[in-house]
């Protein structure tokens, strides 16, 4: 009663996917695993070349960041946009929106505090 | 109070949506309530993302992270982590199609590349404590130890899970309550490669940089 | 051997402390050996310490926090005699002790009352309206009670064995850091709220997880009733906010324990950053204590004025705002601090918008009321005081909101009166309206009416009496957690408010005396059919107490107010339903690991507050074996034939359908 996969179920626990055929299921994680390898690579080349626009290398990194957390949750997680994983993507949503507020409110908070009051051992250092 | 409302038109509105069958199964539910522990966890990392990211300048006079890192080792570690998620992916599919033997096997292979990666991370911990590098040198320092540490120290109970685990299979087999119990166990793996990619790309290359 | 614990650490040239810690000894002690030649304590084993039974959980809970409302109010009443009789003197309190007593109380009544009182109310009483027979995570539930419940035992030792804290309930760097704390006082706090913050995560998760995926046929979100979305909403903020405390603490541990240097004066330490993330934990604390204190409300007003409830999907929008705004706001905490005017212009602004929910709600409640047959009865009485004092509280709070306003107002006895009106007017008065609507149906009594209504008027005038001279003393220059003064103009104010601490210790006296009372009344004051209030949602529509499966049949609901369509359905037939098909239950077992567990972290807890390593190890490994026991179990569930559902449920339809009766032939 309580643990079958219903075929079209309503609703999918995060992590289960819909896919039971264990070819297609293997298919999944190798292409997710060779994009990420390829992703993981691209981040070390660029943050150790020259032949980047050096000021452009932080937003490189963090976007190559993020699509390798996106590859992680699609292809080893099995996030996607259908209506059965709403309730799922919903949490994660809720969840990314609070960790931008706390850290960019506080990256915000913290760099106009520090300029404004700094800590003592700093103001010291600037009094030498 | 109207006719309809006493008789139970439910939907005055007519949104129609889905009709609410009652409660959700086991798997659903456990499942769901360990993936809102895991974004909690998250919540728990961005704090100390957070306090890296504010202290990652004040090196107190002593050695900046540029000098510190390796990364060949971090390179290694990531291998090792991103390949043992993979390994638990198909560890996952052996175990949906009842599958024993390449179920422990990948999660043994699993557990041999935790391991490597725990290893390397505490190579490089004593290296640098050994350096006076150690996270009482500065603030710098001090959260670059906490924040990565705390990694670590989750992949060590990962790891212990993971034994777990596979005690639970090879004594009781591929109880539903087992099966769930994988399910978050899977969930928490890959969430700690997620956080590692986040680390290796703010921590070690981005500081590496500067 | 024993790390830093020696004979020293027992204050026997404190007289206070140990003169009270001998007596609450004493009485622990009577307590478990009458327990124990009486026999209760298979029973006590059996039925609660380990009972993962959401009802019997909820109940402990309660009486975790009532508990340490009398531990708190105790400090309460010490501080304002102190500020009392302190005008040009040093009073009876020397500072280290006061500034103890300051510390343990808003540590203890926040942590240990405000919050175990609401997780209780909720857990009581959630998976009833939604229909179902427990949280989705039974086992767990227990864990993290147990786990809160370890989190006051620490604080309390505390009292006898070593100190308290003296940084306030939350401690500030560089006063909390090694260097300027050495003592033991703030690692007891911290250990403290790192055990039991863990315990309130667990809650949170479980009830986030009932009310999403364990809800009954046919009740879809916007059937639930109000209560289960401010639930919603109040534990989605402990899953985000309680690991930012989580991991603030553990920092400030690193640098005592380690020598680290987040918030050190030295090595580069940012002193700041402390309360940047302290109080981006702290502000949706506050909102999690009073989003389920508004819900409470929404039950206690609609049926106490025989109406539905007026607006219920502005409601939902007013609580999920109230519940994403309350995250974009705490840098109001700390305004005086020099971020700057962009800053503070855009949290300042921030601030006031969240008030605009909150009056949505207000004006809800009203337009409920009006139109209706009001019953005052003792919940309803609650309310009333709760809208009128909250509103007061809310506009002192939108004057502090205006950053140039907080820069004189900022840790004055205003702001203390600001907090106080809220959580006292918000929180509390709600989870006391709660205790009193919802104790006939965890007990199957009801609370004596007389003293319910005596212990109303004197927390409400003594509130008025207490705190409005603080607002009066705050501008007047007086800053808070001042030990002694010498300022003229102060002293009557703080003259009246310590009158009015001793009437809310008449109050509290009369909670007591009304519990005593109904206990020994309880066959007049008897709940024989389960609904004493004619109550809307459908809690109401199982027996007081409900059995240990909550409805024999799952309900099947159709639109709001569930049970209210129900009852009218019922009417119409004269009858009660025809007789359900009963079925076999499947209920989770009963499990120790919850105390187990609990019983390590506290061994745990006191060994890394006085740094006795080894058995810090001890109880590591014995927590993880806990754990590993917990897993290996084959049978988590036990079964309850459908014969004995159906004796159990016939008791109770016969008492239905008895009253029905009785009141059909009266009409």
């Amino acid at each position: 009663m309580s643990d079958q996969h219903l075929h079209h179920p309503l609703d999918l626990a995060p992590g289960d996917e819909e896919e039971v055929r264990v070819g297609p299921r293997l298919l999944g994680y190798c292409v997710g695993f060779a994009l990420a390898i390829l992703l993981t690579l691209t981040s070390f080349f660029v943050a150790g070349t020259s032949l980047v626009w050096q000021p452009s290398i932080p937003v490189a990194l963090i976007v190559l960041a993020i699509a390798q957390m996106g590859v992680h949750l699609v292809f080893f997680i099995h996030i996607t946009t259908d209506p059965d994983n709403t309730n799922n993507i919903l949490a994660l949503a809720f969840g990314l929106l609070i960790v931008f507020l706390v850290v960019g409110g506080s990256l915000w908070i913290m760099a106009h505090l520090n300029e404004n009051m700094p800590p003592m051992d700093q103001i010291m250092r600037m009094q030498r | 109070m109207t006719d309809a409302m006493l008789h139970g038109h439910g939907d005055p509105y007519l949104l129609g949506g889905r009709p609410h069958e009652g409660p959700a199964s086991k798997r659903i539910t456990t499942g769901y309530g360990f993936w809102i522990f895991l974004l909690s966890d998250i919540v728990m990392f961005s704090c100390f993302f957070a306090a890296y990211a504010v202290l990652s300048g004040q090196t107190a006079g002593g050695p900046k992270g540029a000098e510190l890192f390796d990364l060949r080792s971090v390179a290694a570690e990531t291998a090792f982590l991103l390949l043992s998620s993979f390994t638990c992916g198909l560890a996952m599919i052996a175990a949906d199609v009842r599958n024993a033997f390449w179920y422990q096997i990948g999660m043994a292979v699993t557990c041999l590349l935790g391991l490597g990666f725990l290893a390397l991370e505490f190579r490089e911990f004593a290296e640098l404590v050994g350096r006076g590098a150690g996270p009482t040198r500065s603030a710098f320092l001090s959260s670059f130890f906490t924040l990565v540490g705390c990694h670590g120290a989750h992949v060590s109970a990962g790891i212990l899970w993971l034994l777990t685990m596979m005690a639970q299979v090879f004594a009781k087999g591929f109880r539903a309550d087992i099966m769930r119990r994988l399910l978050c166990f899977a969930l928490f793996w890959h969430a700690l490669d997620i956080i590692w990619v986040a680390i290796f790309s703010v921590v070690y290359l981005l500081g590496s940089g500067t | 051997m024993l790390g830093k614990l020696t004979w020293a650490a027992i204050p026997f040239d404190q007289p206070i402390p140990l003169i009270t810690g001998a007596a609450v000894l004493v009485i622990i002690l009577a307590v478990i050996a009458w327990v124990v030649i009486a026999g209760h304590l298979p029973y006590l084993w059996r039925e609660w310490i380990t009972s993962v039974d959401h009802k019997r959980i909820g109940v402990m809970y309660t009486l975790l926090a009532l508990v340490m409302l009398l531990r708190g109010f105790s400090d309460a009443i010490m501080m304002r005699a102190q500020q009392a009789i302190a005008f040009h003197s040093q009073g009876y309190l020397p500072p280290e002790h006061y500034n103890q007593i300051f510390s343990a109380h808003g540590t203890i009544m926040i942590f240990f009352v405000a919050m175990p009182f609401v997780i209780g109310l909720m857990n009581l009483v959630v998976p009833l309206q939604l229909g179902v027979r427990d949280v989705a995570f039974p086992t767990l539930n227990s864990v993290g009670f147990w786990l809160t419940a370890t989190g006051a035992l620490l604080v309390n030792v505390s009292l006898v064995v070593g100190e308290f804290a003296r940084t306030g309930w939350l401690p500030y760097p560089p006063l909390s850091e090694l260097s300027y704390s050495p003592g033991v006082g703030v690692d007891y706090y911290l250990w403290s709220l790192e055990i039991s913050g863990v315990g309130t995560l667990v809650a949170g998760i479980n009830l986030v997880t009932t009310v999403l995926k364990l809800r009954t046929k046919g009740m879809t979100y916007l059937r639930m009733p109000m209560f289960c979305w401010t639930t919603l909403a109040s534990n989605l903020l402990i899953i985000a906010a309680f690991p930012i405390l989580t991991a603030t603490l553990a920092m400030l541990i690193l640098d005592r324990y380690f020598g680290f240097h987040f918030f050190t004066n030295e090595a580069g330490g940012n002193v700041m950053m402390f309360m940047n993330l302290i109080w981006a934990w702290g502000h949706p604390e506050v909102y999690i204590l009073v989003l389920p204190a508004f819900g409470i409300f929404s039950e206690v007003v609609p049926t106490f004025s025989g109406k539905p409830l007026f607006g219920y999907r502005s409601m939902v929008l007013a609580t999920m705002a109230i519940c994403i705004i309350s995250f974009t706001v705490w840098l109001h905490h700390f305004f005086t601090m020099g971020a700057g005017p962009e800053v503070n212009a855009i949290f300042g602004i921030a601030s006031m918008i969240i008030a605009v929910p909150t009056g949505v709600k207000i004006y809800n409640w009203l337009f409920t009321m009006y139109g209706g047959r009001v019953r005052f009865a003792t919940p309803m009485m609650w309310s009333i005081g709760f809208m009128i004092t909250f509103i007061i509280g809310g506009l002192t709070g939108v004057l502090v909101a205006v950053p140039p306003a907080d820069f004189l107002l900022h840790n004055s006895l205003f702001l203390v009166a600001h907090f106080h009106n809220v959580i006292i007017g918000g929180v509390l008065f709600g989870a006391f309206a709660g205790y009193t609507y919802w104790f006939p149906k965890a007990f199957g009594f009801r609370l004596h009416e007389g003293w319910g209504k005596a212990a109303f008027w004197l927390w409400l005038t003594g509130f008025y009496v207490s705190f409005m001279p603080l607002y009066a003393v705050g501008f007047l220059g007086m800053t808070r957690r001042m030990q002694h003064y010498d300022v003229p103009e102060w002293r009557p104010w703080l003259m009246i408010a310590g009158i009015g601490a001793l009437m809310i210790l008449a109050a509290i006296i009369c909670q007591v005396m009304q519990l005593v009372t109904s206990i020994r009344d309880r066959e007049s004051l008897r709940d024989a059919t389960g609904d004493p209030w004619d109550g809307r949602s459908l809690e109401w529509a199982t027996a007081s107490p409900p059995p240990v499966f909550n409805f024999a049949i799952p309900p099947d609901v159709t639109g709001e107010d569930a049970y209210w369509r129900m009852k009218a359905d019922a009417r119409e037939q004269v009858l009660a339903p025809a007789e359900p098909q009963y079925r076999d239950i499947e209920m989770p077992r009963n499990s120790p690991t919850g105390f187990v567990c609990a019983f390590f972290a506290t061994v745990m807890g006191f060994a890394l507050i006085w740094h006795i390593w080894w058995m810090v190890a001890l109880g590591g490994i014995g927590a993880f074996a806990t754990f590993v026991v917990f897993a290996w179990r084959d049978h988590d569930e036990y079964v309850i034939p459908a014969a004995e559902v159906a004796r159990i449920d016939g008791i109770n339809r016969e008492a239905r359908r008895a009253s029905l009766n009785l009141a059909g032939s009266r009409s």
